[in-house]
């Protein structure tokens, strides 16, 4: 036994080298972080280091509960999600049938290079865009106030900022995530609408019963990947765009984080506790996710 | 029912479409244009103000009609040290980075489409896990500064040396490769790294072509591990750069040694701002026309398979 694994190891020797930077990468940039979770049951003294530093049970959840701006980040971050959801995914979908309704295939090539083209672009330079175009001197109060109407505070009016943040990642990301459709759709078999045809089904009725249909396994991974990702909010996004006078309706858990632990002081102990909770969280909402649709019948992640 | 051949069905489609052009395709076609309009018309705006004369800036008369031509804001941020070295620091960062980022995920990725060996179930486990699960900001931050990753160039590229999802578009696309060629190499005495290089590398130029542009594009907006592991200025990346001079302009300006030049003229913020911002966008505004074509596959591949 220990001969044939030997053996198997020597004949595919090349293969391991290869694979050795990949495994390198995935131990010491993903799981030596992970042993770091520990510290959410820790409190961190600097100097011992996160292994030799005291235990302190669940100390760091129990202060963490009793932040009322870690709630407040909790609900933001829910809310901002369950926006992102029904939002973005329909109009995806939409845009994608939209787009797959064009019938020069130049012109559906066109339009989808110009669509996707923001998704390459940073938060950072969007979010520059997004100040030229927003903010006080910005182009549009520039012509609110040449029309006669009062300037407006758009970046800094917390009741408009989660409005800001679903429109302005539409714009962004909703061409991108239309190609992942019309790839499913180009896949489709023709003979499919064919037999549509011949059966007298109109276009309305051939998207209804053979594009949709055919899509919708491809939407549902999609759904569970962003049910998954639920407790994330979009940190480059926010982090970009918001401002203290946002905080209230624009603060999630993973720039609360960041600032509680590098801005406002909170220790490292507690700041790790908030990560571990999110990450517990978006674990068990893909689960849950998957299992669902699995239950109604479709194919699900795993 | 008389069987009708899949070139002549289609050509009846077609016929239908080209001749009827319907309400429904009108409100499709106004929608796709607004939509092209806005998608557009930002960019426009901005590149015009970074071009246009101080003068139409601050009487505000850029909207979408180029008035004077000014290109003093590029002049200034070329002859900025700090713009200079940002852009240096991202220029290494993109050039290193993708190569291991290229040189890590192929090797691994080539590996792991392969069956049959001992330990491949776990690797893939291992890999696929960290999609949904990792430590956190604060564990990932004290991790790096163990490494003493803080103030080092080397942190904007080992900790993002593979990602996941693109080394699962790589993965299926060679388990898409006919395995006789590489048999038939085998068979004439070649071993697994030769078979890599001379074989599979080169016949899957197009989707490492991809792979390629889509991590030159990461490495190149990265602006993340920047602010968080750069303490000396000096080593900001642009996209850390400009998003100090977005929003802390007067202090970046005021740490900036040449700040003379900027009151001798009478630059506007504006369009320093805008002239960063369009530097910071133009490499990939060149690069997307040979990324475009290829990408809805990739992106087909990841999304079913993932």
């Amino acid at each position: 036994m220990g001969k044939t694994l030997g053996k198997d190891l020597y004949k595919h020797r090349y293969l391991y080298l290869l694979l050795l930077p990949t495994v390198l990468f995935y131990v010491m940039f993903q799981y030596v972080p992970m042993y770091g979770v520990l510290l959410a049951f820790k409190e961190l003294h600097i100097r011992e280091g996160i292994l030799r530093s005291p235990w302190v049970g669940m100390d760091n959840f129990k202060e963490l509960v009793a932040q009322s701006d870690f709630w407040r980040a909790f609900w933001n971050t829910l809310y901002i999600s369950c926006g992102r959801l029904v939002f973005e995914f329909p109009i995806a979908i939409v845009l994608a049938l939209m787009i797959n309704e064009v019938a020069r295939e130049k012109l559906k090539k066109f339009y989808q290079t110009v669509y996707t083209f923001p998704h390459f672009i940073s938060w950072v330079i969007i979010s520059g865009i997004m100040f030229n175009f927003l903010g006080t001197t910005g182009v549009l109060n520039q012509i609110l106030d040449s029309l006669g109407y009062h300037k407006m505070t758009f970046l800094t009016d917390p009741s408009l900022f989660r409005a800001i943040v679903f429109i302005s990642s539409i714009w962004k990301e909703v061409g991108w995530s239309a190609i992942i459709y019309l790839a499913a759709i180009a896949g489709i078999n023709p003979e499919l609408y064919e037999a549509a045809h011949v059966d007298g089904a109109g276009r309305w009725q051939k998207l209804l019963s053979v594009t949709w249909p055919s899509i919708r396994g491809t939407a549902a991974i999609l759904l569970i990947l962003a049910v998954g990702n639920a407790m994330n909010g979009g940190f480059d996004q926010i982090f970009n765009l918001y401002n203290p006078g946002v905080y209230s309706t624009g603060d999630i858990i993973d720039t609360y984080t960041y600032r509680s632990a590098f801005a406002d002081g909170l220790s490292f102990g507690v700041s790790t506790a908030v990560g571990l909770f999110k990450a517990v969280l978006n674990f068990s909402l893909l689960y849950s996710a998957n299992y669902i649709v699995k239950k109604l019948g479709g194919e699900g992640l795993v | 029912m008389e069987p009708i051949t899949k070139t002549a069905a289609v050509s009846i489609q077609a016929a239908g479409r080209r001749s009827r052009f319907s309400p429904a395709d009108l409100i499709i076609h106004i929608v796709l244009i607004l939509l092209t309009l806005m998608t557009i018309l930002p960019f426009y705006n901005v590149i015009l103000m970074s071009f246009s004369s101080t003068v139409a800036v601050s009487k505000q008369l850029v909207y979408l009609v180029p008035t004077v031509f000014d290109l003093s804001a590029y002049s200034y941020i070329f002859h900025e040290p700090r713009f200079l070295k940002a852009l240096m620091v991202t220029v290494f960062v993109t050039g290193v980075g993708t190569a291991v980022n290229m040189l890590v995920t192929v090797t691994g990725a080539y590996v792991l489409s392969k069956s049959g060996f001992p330990g491949k179930k776990i690797v893939m486990g291992g890999i696929i896990f960290t999609m949904f699960f990792n430590g956190g900001l604060i564990p990932f931050y004290l991790t790096m500064k163990n490494f003493h990753l803080v103030n080092n160039l080397l942190v904007m590229v080992l900790p993002v040396a593979v990602n996941t999802f693109y080394m699962i578009i790589c993965i299926a696309f060679f388990r898409t490769l006919p395995a006789g060629l590489e048999e038939s190499a085998k068979i004439d005495g070649a071993n697994d790294l030769q078979v890599l290089y001379k074989i599979v590398v080169p016949i899957s130029m197009p989707m490492i072509a991809t792979i390629t542009l889509f991590y030159a594009v990461d490495r190149w907006n990265e602006w993340w591990l920047g602010v968080l592991f750069m303490q000396n200025v000096n080593l900001l990346p642009l996209q850390a750069l400009l998003r100090e001079l977005l929003t802390n302009y007067q202090q970046v300006l005021a740490s900036i040694t040449t700040s003379v030049r900027v009151q001798d003229s009478d630059l506007q913020p504006e369009m320093l701002k805008m002239a960063v911002l369009v530097v910071s966008t133009l490499p990939i505004a060149c690069l997307y026309p040979f990324l475009q074509k290829y990408f809805a596959k990739g992106v087909m591949i990841g999304s079913i398979k993932g």
